[in-house]
């Protein structure tokens, strides 16, 4: 294997994706990320110095829309779906001591 | 009168001409997933009661003369990754296991404008993310043509719910062949439309600048009606809430006007990268028929070379794992789905919540893509590819100026064995190297039955259009589908 990732590589991108990976995961993460990489790689045959990154097919641009409110308040609907509300919010755990 | 075996064009005409009715149609529905679902799994979600009223609801409507479409009446399964208000859409994910949406996407909405009627939510790849439907928290599910094999993916529950006779068409999402390769290995017709001709409003987002939506069916007649349905045309109002920036307004919409017996003079393209090395022997000799029997309807058909073939599915999947990551941090355990209960503060939820919530291949879509998306990487990865992707939509614009279509297989081989593929994930990305460059390109294809391999497992023709020329596109493979029924 050509790309060779890290612990704290992995430890980064774990931090970076929000996900919580336990050894074996890391591991096997390590292993995955490095092996599509170096199939990724192949990529770098291509001379794609002339082109622009096209990021969508169609040349669309600032689609814009009238600033107008057109639902209702769906709160109670929206709230029915939180894992936990309180007085018409959501409620998370603590964010600070 | 076997209504299960209509096609939807035809139960539609059944059922408006009073030959029978749609909660008849429904209630076949409901017996024969009675009969079949425990064998295929092809639903995560089924409320027959639910189904039942809806069925009710629409006969009355058809009866009042308020819903005359060809689609009244006629029950379809929706993939489990488009909302469905009040309905739970869990993505085949553990983390949206109790998830009810609170709107409709606006795909399902406008097919229940037409009076189809929702049978239940297809089982999937758990975000899409597969190519086996074997990535789903719910369990797997069988191809009715061979149970011993996957459907394919990631819309394999709505391939076989079509395949079984569990409802007369099906939506599903097409982001690198997600559509046509589940037709094609259960022998069904599947079509991914133009980008932007379909509102991805409520299609809880994979990869975003690839993803559409697009209809499942019998034949291809069921898809240019269900297409007709879904496309997003001019509104002639004036009043346009745009719920989709992508979405294009199309003009010349009325797709069922290209089902024309007719190729004479079309000129159709084989890649010699797709009928060469890794595609199976079997597939290759269906596949080279095909374009025979289309070349007796009067086409020119040519083989031609297409660069770049080899470069679509590592492009692909920089830019997908890019945009899965970041789709997918919205799945943080506040608003709605899973949280994980034993967190003291709230990075720790989020993390907690994520890691028990996703499946180990969406885990890791999102790891490779917060790589290539990571300061350091972002110009060598992603940048690369987004460069990459502008020469392959190059090689097809070229490709296009020679040909009218495209003509390939769907997938390398038939549908493999349940299990086979998960082992190796790199193997089974190399799978959809047929299906892939189309959703770079933001092209129209259509998979379609063209024969069966020794197991008697169904095989699948690719066509191929240039963006926004679905007509086309329809009318060579309405000619095939003909052109094959006599043969």
């Amino acid at each position: 294997m050509a790309n060779i990732i890290s612990d704290e590589t992995i430890e980064y991108v774990g931090i970076l994706a929000k996900l919580e990976l336990t050894g074996e995961e890391k591991e096997q993460a390590k292993k995955d990320v490095g092996r599509m990489l170096d199939y990724i790689d192949r990529l770098k045959e291509l001379d794609t110095s002339e082109e622009e990154p096209m990021s969508h097919v169609f040349p669309v641009q600032n689609v814009f829309r009238e600033d107008k409110v057109t639902n209702g308040d769906d709160s109670e609907n929206i709230l029915r779906n939180a894992p936990l509300q309180k007085d018409g919010m959501f409620v998370v755990p603590k964010t600070f001591h | 009168m076997k209504l299960l075996s209509l096609s939807a064009v035809e139960l539609g005409r059944a059922i408006r001409t009073g030959r029978t009715t749609a909660v008849d149609a429904m209630q076949a529905v409901l017996d024969r997933v009675e009969e079949t679902e425990e064998h295929y799994h092809c639903y995560i979600t089924l409320d027959k009661e639910k189904t039942l009223a809806g069925a009710r609801r629409v006969q009355r409507k058809i009866e009042a003369g308020e819903l005359a479409g060809p689609l009244a009446g006629v029950p379809m399964a929706v993939k489990d990754n488009l909302c469905t208000e009040g309905m739970l859409t869990t993505c085949a994910s553990r983390i949206l296991g109790n998830f009810i949406p609170a709107y409709s996407a606006e795909a399902v909405e406008m097919l229940e404008a037409a009076g189809a009627v929702i049978v239940g939510k297809t089982n999937m790849d758990e975000f899409a993310m597969g190519s086996t439907t074997e990535t789903s928290a719910y369990g797997c599910t069988r191809n009715p043509r061979g149970t011993e094999h996957v459907p394919g993916g990631s819309s394999g529950g709505s391939a076989a719910a079509v395949a079984a006779e569990e409802c007369f068409f099906a939506l599903g999402s097409d982001t690198g062949g997600s559509i046509r390769q589940p037709a094609s290995h259960c022998g069904v017709v599947g079509m991914k439309p133009t980008y932007g001709t379909v509102s991805r409003f409520g299609l809880v987002a994979y990869a975003s600048s690839l993803d559409q939506i697009g209809p499942l069916c019998k034949n291809v007649e069921d898809c240019a009606a269900v297409l007709e349905t879904i496309v997003s045309g001019r509104k002639e109002d004036g009043e346009d809430p745009i719920r989709d920036t992508t979405l294009m307004r199309r003009e010349d919409t009325d797709f069922t006007s290209a089902l024309k017996q007719d190729v004479k003079g079309m000129r159709i393209g084989i890649p010699k990268a797709y009928i060469g090395e890794g595609l199976d022997g079997e597939v290759r000799r269906s596949i080279l028929n095909a374009a025979e029997l289309l070349k007796r309807e009067g086409a020119c058909v040519e083989e031609f070379d297409l660069g770049l073939a080899e470069y679509a599915v590592p492009a692909y999947y920089t830019i997908a794992a890019a945009e899965a990551s970041s789709n997918l941090e919205r799945f943080d355990g506040v608003k709605y789905g899973f949280r994980a209960q034993d967190a003291q503060e709230l990075h720790q939820m989020y993390k907690r919540t994520r890691s028990q919530g996703f499946g180990a291949e969406v885990k890791r879509r999102i790891m490779l893509g917060s790589f290539v998306l990571s300061s350091g990487y972002y110009d060598a990865y992603y940048l690369k590819a987004l460069r990459v992707k502008a020469m392959i939509k190059k090689a097809f614009d070229e490709a296009f100026e020679k040909y009218d279509c495209i003509l390939g297989p769907v997938a390398p081989t038939a549908a493999p064995r349940l299990g086979e593929s998960l082992q190796d994930p790199l193997k089974m990305y190399l799978g959809d190297i047929y299906t892939i460059s189309v959703n770079l390109a933001g092209l129209p294809a259509i998979s379609l039955p063209c024969g069966t391999d020794r197991q008697g497992l169904p095989i699948g023709l690719q066509l191929i259009g240039d963006c926004f020329q679905e007509k086309k596109l329809l009318q060579t493979a309405y000619t095939y589908e003909m052109a094959y029924k006599e043969a």
